[in-house]
């Protein structure tokens, strides 16, 4: 399953990100060569297996319901690149 | 008892403090005149807290005046620049966060400012740790402080130099597939990974999250198990913690290892083991069968897909994770003239190489169509790999293998060429897909002086029985007493 060049530019925009001009060559290759290496996982027959997360299953980590303070919406702005009136601000939409 | 205070270990540190012979200002005032004047050539740490530092080291000083002390009060430490910190700028060394300061805590942080811990700052590591070689970091590598020329390992390379270099007196660091035990192997010093769950990953900044957890880099193993029983325990602000009791870690120290069993897996020790690496460790094996430990032969079969199964689960969670960072809330924005050309803008440039092939090979392997030949597929492997380990702990407590296949190598030797650099993780990334416990002590040096670490890993929980076969080793060699030269 050879990734193109195309389906690389395809995936960048997925996720949003901008490949410089020589990148998608770059990337292209080096991604390649990890597939291909991860290639080697069809060797083994896992059918039946259970794909595992945690080594201890936690499941429903319950607690009450309380009220309690949240974070300061001020200390929530503090970081942001635009704010006003105590929202975020971002580009236009639409 | 003034000079070389910041070359101490806690356990030699905090019975001074305690008994008032030394001052917490006083270790906190040289660690910070020494970082000062030699990290400009290691480039261990991202941001240097001098004030913060010597308030916390005052109010350190006056609860040990008032008999409230923990063993940790007054300790001066450098924390990984991936665990965040109230107020303290924390990059996790991308430009996206360069100038994020967290409104609060990580659990860990708050548990040790708690114990009165000093922070003396935030050390290097590669960008969102992923790496095996601090390269990564957007703010330029840190150099390994036995060789400037070598890497420090990666990713919490700050961390383990900062340590080595006696530029803190321990740290905290984070792994995921080995981001403590090679760096602490590659730069000689302590480095353990707890269980998956024993410590609480709320603050500690996601890179994969089934994988990632918190442990402390040290220059003794006794200091491993006082920083564990200090950050260990459940908190219901991370829901895959685990609700189980935490033992005091102390305790099994100086019991000795006799009758111990500890597994050696053959697949450990195959062709690409350097032979200097091989020939350290079989000493090791040797001096812990001197111990009184019996040495068993077991099998991981599945050894050899590890870092297949890696760089599909880790890369596919970060993709998720790292789409938080689109230039709104908080980091770095780049310019658009909508919201589409703002978010490509913002993670392109903000976003180092490395960091973006990984969210890019992750956002393929989650893509539709490929879901189950990738990330199922890399999950059910993942699961025949903790089935490795339970078959082999039927036989054994524990098992030691080489921490890393090669002493350090150099910088821009493997930058290059990812794959290579993925390689060699290959001893340290099975303990993460099964979520075992794993420490890694200094077992050696190579002709050219550089540093060689044993690994032990243990079942889930198991850190009470890696501690004590870590201290037992460490008591019979005196690897971990040399100090690099400046």
């Amino acid at each position: 399953m050879a990734l193109t060049k195309e389906e690389v530019l395809h995936v960048a925009q997925l996720a949003r990100l901008a490949l410089e001009p020589g990148e998608v060559e770059l990337f292209t290759r080096q991604l390649n060569d990890i597939l291909a290496y991860v290639e080697k996982l069809q060797e083994l027959d896992t059918s039946g297996v259970t794909p595992m997360a945690h080594v201890i299953p936690v499941f429903n980590a319950f607690r009450e319901d309380e009220v309690k303070t949240g974070l300061d919406r001020d200390a929530a702005l503090d970081n942001a690149p635009g704010r006003e009136e105590g929202s975020f601000v971002v580009p236009r939409i639409i | 008892m003034t000079d070389a205070l910041y070359s101490l270990s806690i356990s030699e540190l905090a019975p001074l403090l305690a008994r008032r012979e030394v001052s917490p200002v006083e270790v906190t005032e040289q660690l910070l005149e020494r970082i000062e004047r030699l990290d400009g050539a290691l480039h261990a740490y991202l941001t240097v807290d001098g004030a913060g530092a010597r308030a916390q080291a005052k109010e350190a000083e006056a609860r040990l005046g008032q008999g409230e002390a923990t063993p940790l009060t007054g300790i001066p430490m450098a924390l990984k620049d991936v665990l965040i910190t109230r107020g303290l700028r924390t990059t996790c060394a991308s430009r996206i966060l360069e100038n994020f300061v967290p409104p609060f805590d990580a659990t860990v942080c708050a548990k040790l400012r708690q114990a009165g811990a000093v922070f003396l700052g935030k050390v290097n590591m590669d960008e969102f740790a992923m790496g095996s070689s601090t390269e990564n970091s957007a703010f330029g590598p840190t150099h390994n402080p036995w060789n400037r020329e070598c890497i420090p390992g990666g990713s919490s390379g700050g961390s383990a130099a900062a340590v080595a270099a006696d530029f803190c007196i321990a740290s905290l660091g984070s792994d995921t597939g080995g981001s403590i035990r090679q760096p602490a192997c590659h730069c000689g010093v302590v480095g353990l990974k707890p269980t998956y769950g024993r410590v609480s990953r709320y603050g500690l900044v996601a890179y994969a999250s089934s994988l990632d957890q918190i442990g402390p880099l040290t220059k003794e193993v006794r200091d491993a198990a006082l920083l564990l029983n200090c950050i260990a325990g459940h908190d219901h602000r991370d829901s895959t913690s685990l609700d189980a009791a935490v033992p005091d870690y102390l305790e099994g120290l100086g019991r000795g290892i006799k009758g111990l069993k500890i597994g050696v897996p053959r697949e450990y020790f195959g062709a690409g083991l350097n032979p200097e690496v091989d020939a350290a460790v079989q000493n090791a094996l040797k001096t812990l069968e001197g111990l009184g430990a019996e040495l068993v032969e077991v099998s991981l079969p599945h050894s050899e897909y590890a870092v297949a199964v890696y760089y599909l689960v880790a890369v596919a969670e970060a993709s998720s994770n790292l789409a938080r960072y689109d230039g709104v809330k908080y980091g770095f924005r780049g310019e658009g003239r909508n919201l589409l050309e703002m978010y490509g803008a913002t993670r392109t440039q903000g976003f180092g190489a490395e960091v973006r092939r990984r969210i890019m090979l992750g956002t393929y392997a989650l893509s539709a169509g490929y879901y189950d030949a990738y990330y199922r597929k890399g999950s059910q492997v993942r699961a025949l790999i903790r089935g490795d380990f339970e078959t082999a702990f039927e036989k054994c407590e524990a098992v030691a293998t080489p921490v890393s296949p090669t002493p350090a190598f150099r910088l821009g030797e493997k930058v290059s060429d990812p794959l290579t650099m993925y390689l060699s993780d290959i001893f340290t990334i099975s303990a993460n897909l099964a979520g075992i416990p794993g420490i890694s002590v200094p077992c050696g040096f190579s002709a050219s002086g550089l540093p060689i670490g044993l690994q032990l890993m243990g079942p889930p929980l198991g850190e009470a029985t890696l501690l004590q076969a870590a201290y037992a080793f460490e008591q019979a060699t005196d690897w971990h007493r040399r100090k690099p030269q400046l």
